[in-house]
């Protein structure tokens, strides 16, 4: 499969409850996630943004984020790695499911944006 | 003299002691209009920046670059990806001039990209946009550092978690702009930078 999926948020348990969640509509899409700062408290950070990009198996990613400031370490992130990102402003949990449940079914990039579309919100 | 290796270290010091002294003040600030974690995720940032740059780097971009990746990797906030950002693009601007003027404007513009503000937002930015021109005019004053800094406590925030508060934000300093209000100190006490 060459389209991925990475999860960022604030939160750890966040990160890891949405992954549970997306896996029973997409057992086959690589997903990797990066919740909370490098101490493991609320935050985001840029480091683990990379490593999941990095550990993902897919050479292109939608990338899904909760809150603002984890929308800007994700940006650095995407600046700072060779694979193709694409960070997508929608709500953060139909956001992913809907692009997973799509990956899985081998929907291509384009249509999977389409759909996303109307979850777009402002962050 | 403009900058140089040693006194951009000073600068970066003075302006670690300034948040190290005033980190409480900065939280109770963000607790008020935020998460609450402002002072303490600068100090913790500024603290790493300080014992990194005990090592002297080898030139103006080598610095910039190890006090963006430093900001970046132990700042937890939205103020690790700005004000690494901000650094981030003064090391690059730096292979060019280091006049700091120009320095800081490539600065703000990276700011201004990384999280999408614009002067009137209630942000960093503010406080950015008043005190970069006065920079490269020469004119930089502590009371034009504090007056742009007051200036943010009327605004309705439109930019990071204070603009889930709308107009309730009104009343309240940015925590973000203090904390560049503390840089812009920090610079101005520097000799030989501007």
């Amino acid at each position: 499969m060459n389209l991925g999926i990475t999860l960022v948020s604030h939160v750890p348990e966040i990160t890891k409850g949405l992954n549970q969640l997306l896996k029973q509509v997409a057992k086959d899409v690589p997903i990797t996630i990066a919740g909370g700062t490098n101490d493991q408290d609320i935050g985001t950070s840029m480091d683990k943004i990379l490593q999941a990009f990095s550990d993902n198996q897919a050479s292109e990613i939608l990338a899904f984020y909760d809150l603002g400031s984890a929308k800007m370490n994700l940006e650095l992130a995407q600046e700072m790695t060779s694979k193709k990102i694409h960070v997508y402003d929608v709500s953060f949990i139909e956001g992913a499911y809907t692009a997973a449940a799509l990956v899985e079914a081998g929907v291509d990039l384009s249509e999977i944006e389409q759909q996303l579309g109307p979850l777009k919100i402002k962050k | 003299m403009g900058l140089t290796v040693n006194n951009l270290v000073e600068w970066m010091n003075n302006f670690a002691t300034k948040i190290e002294q005033n980190k409480q003040y900065l939280s109770d600030l963000d607790t008020a209009i935020g998460d609450g974690d402002h002072g303490f995720n600068m100090s913790r940032g500024m603290s790493a920046v300080s014992q990194k740059l005990s090592t002297m780097p080898d030139s103006i971009t080598d610095a910039f670059k190890q006090i963006a990746m430093t900001l970046i990797s132990t700042v937890g906030g939205a103020s690790g990806p700005l004000y690494g950002t901000a650094f981030l693009e003064m090391a690059k601007k730096s292979s060019s001039t280091s006049d700091i003027g120009e320095l800081l404007e490539a600065a703000l513009t990276g700011i201004k990209k990384r999280g999408g503000a614009v002067p009137g937002d209630k942000t960093m930015v503010d406080v950015w946009t008043e005190l970069v021109p006065e920079v490269k005019d020469h004119s930089l004053t502590a009371a034009k550092i504090d007056e742009a800094v007051a200036h943010t406590k009327e605004l309705v925030a439109k930019k990071g978690r204070a603009s889930y508060l709308g107009e309730r934000s009104k009343g309240h300093i940015d925590p973000g702009s203090q904390s560049s209000g503390y840089l812009f100190k920090a610079l101005l006490e520097t000799e030989g930078i501007l």
